[in-house]
């Protein structure tokens, strides 16, 4: 991958020139050409990409960006901002209409998801107590009806359906039903279409028509190239879209195309599909999107997971004792533990800023966890005493050790080795720290 | 109209665009950056790549200074004899296999159309007289059994089907079985959509390989990945991860009918050296073409830009 990580480039790229004392245009504009090529990478549209650039470069332009002391982190920050900006500052909601049902109509190209995300929102909603009735108004792929039927099923929605009737046809009885039947949503699944096919983008502005929807949701797969304008820009012409459902984003793409159809229609990205269980589908974060397509991993999520993961008083505990050095096998093992906790390991692995390209990389590799497993099992056939002093552990208890975990003297020696240089960085750290602290100095990155 | 319709609307369009985008850069009449940078926009936009895009643009940059290339409107016959080389000047036909059956494998992500090119496939060779059986070997996502089913009474298929969420390696053992004992002359096998990060589920396709294998030494004859044209970046990254685990012979490129150009291919294969077999260009089930890479490469600089 080129574009590795666009944050280190970005910084090399000013902090060379910071080196000359101070930041000139041309430094501004060779930083934004790393951008300029991070946002194409990431499939923004190219149009998108020079109106936003500009944007960029006359912010950056202002005198305090050019005078701060951390330029670099400035003019990141400054993209950081922008990209949020445009891609929706706030998580966006779905609106409710005044008296039940609120009418949500899902349009896009075939095979965005579609069907599945009529589902997972279904889904969503019901879990917040609200009623929901979905609408099979795909009459053209075939078994898209049943399709959906079947999840229905699952998720024990209630699916309306007239088989192969006219859509307009459908959507008049389906709307008919869930007022009288006082339903909170009904969700139509309208079949995937070309942008450019007349005939069918005028079945869209009938069934507009006809249901008076409060919401239109068109249905992006995150992975789609610089035709994202193009689609979305058709939809948006004949039809009042409200919002965007960007699918596939469990995908390692990085989705510039949300950006390219948020600049185009305006619309906010409301819900994205991040998996292929039904539960896979949540609000959007704008924030968090704009570092994914600059690939600068998903910090917020990943402090997020870990929050939500870590025991906060343990995690004190923990730091209390790297800093005081009384860090024993015994703290190790529960920390891979609550490690554990987050989620699979390379999942949390591409979340990672500097990780950026290199995660595809490493999906090659593929995060071991069953090595998790060994040292937790190691950690456990050792003795109280034996985990909290290991230099007491000599070959005979090596020996007894590896057979009561199931693996060999050879692990046991590694993990041993591991622990043993784990603590040494710590000292080191812990040294680092204490001089750092002296000179009332920051870290450099910081 | 099929794809020679579709080609020719676009070489109208591509005059009008002369007129247009093309007709503006030439206008200049100068090798600047500006000239060099729209054409690089140009391919971008077409989702070329964003490196193949610039390796191919400093290319011609290359020529004009060695001064192969004098006037601006040789830079696109420059340009599409250089995709030419890439993509390959030939049409590269499916494989024929000598004994019977023949056995097809398609593979891609979610919603790149599988199910329905096996469907168009299987009428393409029915017409041809040969004996299809279709496998619905996407045992996960739900209907796509019935989907594939309709395509089978549509073609005239043969269908051998398991359950939902059945073991999708025995079904497509199975099929590849009873395709035996009948005399079918080919097995085409779907799959179920799956991202290419998910190790587990690539895992399950490395799985689905080997079994073809055992079932019938020198099978799957045919590996073929589908690719959305509309689909960016990304889709390189797909053909590498599926290319490891199944060794692809070639790349369907559906939905061409739309506005999106589906120029990744052309990263596919000079990263891969893997040729685009079929192309789809509609919804109906005449709607699957052979790959004619002149075509093809006339049709990239076609079409409305907005």
């Amino acid at each position: 991958m080129i574009f590795a990580n666009l944050s280190e480039k970005l910084q090399n790229a000013v902090r060379r020139l910071r080196q000359k004392g101070k930041l000139t245009e041309k430094d501004i504009n060779a930083a934004l050409r790393e951008v300029r090529l991070a946002l194409l990478e990431a499939d923004v549209n190219f149009k998108v990409v020079k109106t936003f650039i500009a944007d960029v470069r006359e912010r950056c332009l202002q005198s305090d960006v050019m005078a701060s002391l951390t330029p670099g982190q400035t003019v990141i920050k400054i993209v950081k901002e922008e990209l949020t900006n445009l891609m929706g500052g706030e998580v966006a909601k779905l609106a409710a209409a005044d008296r039940t049902p609120t009418v949500v109509m899902l349009v896009g190209l075939q095979g965005s998801g579609k069907t599945t995300s009529a589902a997972k929102l279904a889904n969503l909603l019901k879990k917040q107590n609200r009623s929901v009735l979905l609408v099979a108004a795909d009459i053209y792929r075939p078994a898209a009806i049943k399709q959906l039927q079947v999840l229905g099923e699952q998720l024990s929605i209630p699916v309306f359906q007239l088989g192969q009737k006219q859509p307009e046809q459908i959507a008049r009885a389906a709307l008919e039903q869930a007022r009288r039947e006082g339903y909170d949503y009904l969700i139509i699944d309208t079949a995937g279409r070309l942008h450019i096919d007349d005939e069918m983008m005028a079945e869209l502005v009938r069934l507009e028509e006809v249901l008076q929807p409060e919401e239109i949701l068109l249905v992006v797969d995150a992975m789609t190239g610089q035709d994202a304008v193009n689609v979305a820009q058709s939809f948006r012409e004949r039809l009042n879209l409200t919002g965007v459902i960007l699918t596939k984003l469990d995908g390692d793409s990085r989705g510039g195309a949300a950006l390219s159809v948020k600049a185009v229609t305006g619309c906010p990205v409301k819900f994205a599909g991040v998996g292929e269980k039904t539960d896979a589908f949540e609000p959007f974060h704008p924030d968090r999107m704009a570092s994914r397509i600059l690939g600068m991993g998903d910090v917020l999520t990943l402090i997020e997971k870990a929050q939500s993961a870590f025991d906060e008083e343990k995690a004190r505990e923990l730091e209390r004792k790297m800093r005081s050095r009384q860090f024993t096998l015994e703290d190790y093992m529960e920390q891979l533990q609550q490690l554990k906790k987050m989620g699979p390991l390379n999942q949390i692995i591409e979340m990672l800023p500097g990780i950026g390209g290199m995660g595809k990389k490493l999906k090659n590799f593929d995060v071991d966890e069953s090595v998790l497993k060994k040292t937790e099992a190691i950690i456990l056939s050792m003795t109280p005493e034996e985990r909290a002093q290991p230099a007491i552990i000599n070959s005979s208890r090596r020996r007894r050790i590896a057979s009561g975990s199931g693996t060999r003297v050879q692990d046991v020696n590694n993990l041993l080795k591991q622990f043993a240089m784990m603590n040494k960085m710590m000292k080191q750290f812990g040294k680092m720290e204490k001089s750092m602290l002296k000179k009332k100095g920051k870290f450099p990155f910081m | 109209m099929g794809l020679l319709g579709n080609i020719k609307k676009g070489l109208q369009k591509t005059r009008s665009m002369l007129q247009g985008r093309l007709g503006a850069l030439f206008s200049r009449r100068r090798f600047d950056d500006d000239f060099y940078d729209e054409l690089e926009e140009i391919l971008i936009g077409a989702d070329v790549g964003l490196q193949t895009s610039l390796e191919l643009v400093e290319k011609l940059r290359e020529n004009v200074q060695k001064g192969r290339i004098s006037e601006p409107e040789q830079v696109v016959d420059l340009l599409k004899e250089m995709l030419l080389d890439i993509l390959g000047k030939e049409t590269v036909p499916l494989a024929v296999s000598e004994e019977k059956p023949m056995v097809i494998l398609m593979l891609g992500v979610n919603g790149v159309g599988k199910t329905t090119t096996i469907g168009k496939l299987a009428a393409r060779y029915r017409k041809e007289g040969k004996n299809t059986l279709l496998v619905a070997g996407d045992t996960f996502r739900a209907a796509a059994i019935e989907q594939l089913e309709i395509w089978a009474k549509r073609s005239k298929s043969d269908l051998i089907k398991h359950q939902q969420n059945a073991d999708p390696a025995a079904v497509i053992f199975d099929g590849i079985a009873a395709a035996k004992a009948r005399g079918s002359d080919l097995v085409l096998c779907d799959t179920a959509g799956r991202l290419h990060n998910k190790a587990n589920l690539m895992e399950e396709l490395k799985k689905i390989y080997r079994v073809i294998g055992k079932a019938l030494p020198g099978a799957p004859h045919e590996v073929l990945l589908v690719l959305d044209a509309t689909t960016g970046q990304n889709a390189l990254a797909q053909a590498k991860v599926f290319n490891e685990a199944a060794n692809l012979t070639g790349i369907v490129l559906t939905k061409l009918d739309g506005t999106a150009k589906g120029g990744i291919v052309v990263a596919v294969a000079r990263e891969l050296q893997l040729p685009v077999k079929l192309v789809g260009v509609g919804e109906s089930i005449d709607d699957l073409q052979p790959f004619d890479p002149q075509e093809y490469v006339e049709g990239l600089f076609a079409g409305e830009w907005i």
